[in-house]
């Protein structure tokens, strides 16, 4: 259980490192504009993340309504 | 199963806002750029909020003259929805403020009325929460119900209109309306906010039907 434990927060860790560090080493070979990837292509990529907030939000809604229907299910 | 005629209408319309909001053709603006886009997406979340909160609102005065626990659970169900539209809305706003007004949160009249109606709304839900007693519960919350939406209207349509705000529309801003917004983008925006809306209402629509479920599980076994 400890191991398992361990092994989760190390993959975590990975995780995280990868998308702190890949995306500054982009930053290093371009212009000293800051946050390029949002504000290129006419700022195109915020309107992705707007979307893919309000897709997020319905699905945890989703997953929650989702649970308390199996409570219901296995009273 | 057949589905109802609405619950078509608002796969059709998210579509269609989906595939032309992103596809269509859009005035070109300085700073603006290609996020006008979110007033398809960001803009319905708050018009589809009002209307689930509008819905609240009657099943709440229904309640209270008919003593019918399902109006209540009706009531609590667009309420609960509602507040999650609140949330979305809130979040892109934020998102799409810090790419166009520099950073997402700017003590803006219109993010603080807004902010200060979920506060009220929240509340809302630590009160329902609170009460154990199905009928007292039930009579309580149609009352701050009542409260709650009366004070929304001065905070959202009044409050930010009066002041100076980034918001359109508001203060010495032309509203998207008066000549930001052409009939191309009418076109999209419309059926746009009937689409989310009625998403909202099929959202809420199942929370009803969870909870009658789980109420007569309760009370009536």
């Amino acid at each position: 259980m400890n191991n398992l434990k361990k092994r989760s927060f190390s993959l975590v860790f990975t995780i995280l490192s990868i998308f702190l560090i890949v995306p500054a080493c982009w930053a290093q070979n371009s212009t000293p504009e800051m946050a390029t990837l949002f504000r290129s292509n006419g700022k195109i990529y915020v309107v992705v993340l707007v979307l893919a907030t309000i897709f997020a939000g319905l699905f945890i809604f989703l997953i929650y309504l989702d649970k308390k229907i199996k409570n219901l299910e296995n009273k | 199963m057949r589905l109802r005629w609405w619950k078509l209408l608002s796969i059709v319309l998210v579509f269609y806002t989906l595939y032309f909001g992103l596809m269509g053709e859009v005035p070109s603006k300085d700073i603006l750029n290609e996020t006008i886009r979110n007033l398809y997406y960001h803009v319905p979340m708050w018009f589809c909020m009002i209307l689930l909160f509008t819905y609240a609102f009657v099943y709440a005065i229904r309640y209270l003259s008919s003593n019918n626990i399902q109006y209540d659970l009706k009531s609590a169900a667009f309420n609960k929805v509602g507040i999650v539209f609140s949330v979305l809305g809130m979040i892109t706003g934020m998102e799409w403020a810090t790419y166009t007004w520099g950073e997402p949160w700017s003590n803006d009249p219109k993010q603080l009325g807004t902010a200060l109606c979920m506060l009220i709304y929240f509340a809302y839900l630590v009160l329902r929460n609170g009460i154990k007693d199905d009928e007292k519960r039930a009579k309580i919350s149609a009352v701050y119900t009542i409260f709650a939406f009366s004070l929304m209207i001065p905070l959202i349509f009044v409050l930010p209109r009066m002041v100076d705000s980034l918001h359109p529309g508001n203060g010495g801003n032309p509203g998207f309306n008066a000549y930001d917004l052409d009939n191309r983008m009418r076109m999209i925006f419309y059926p746009a906010v009937i689409g989310w809306f009625l998403l909202g209402k099929w959202i809420s629509e199942l929370k009803y039907r969870t909870d009658l479920i789980d109420y007569k599980k309760l009370y009536h076994e």
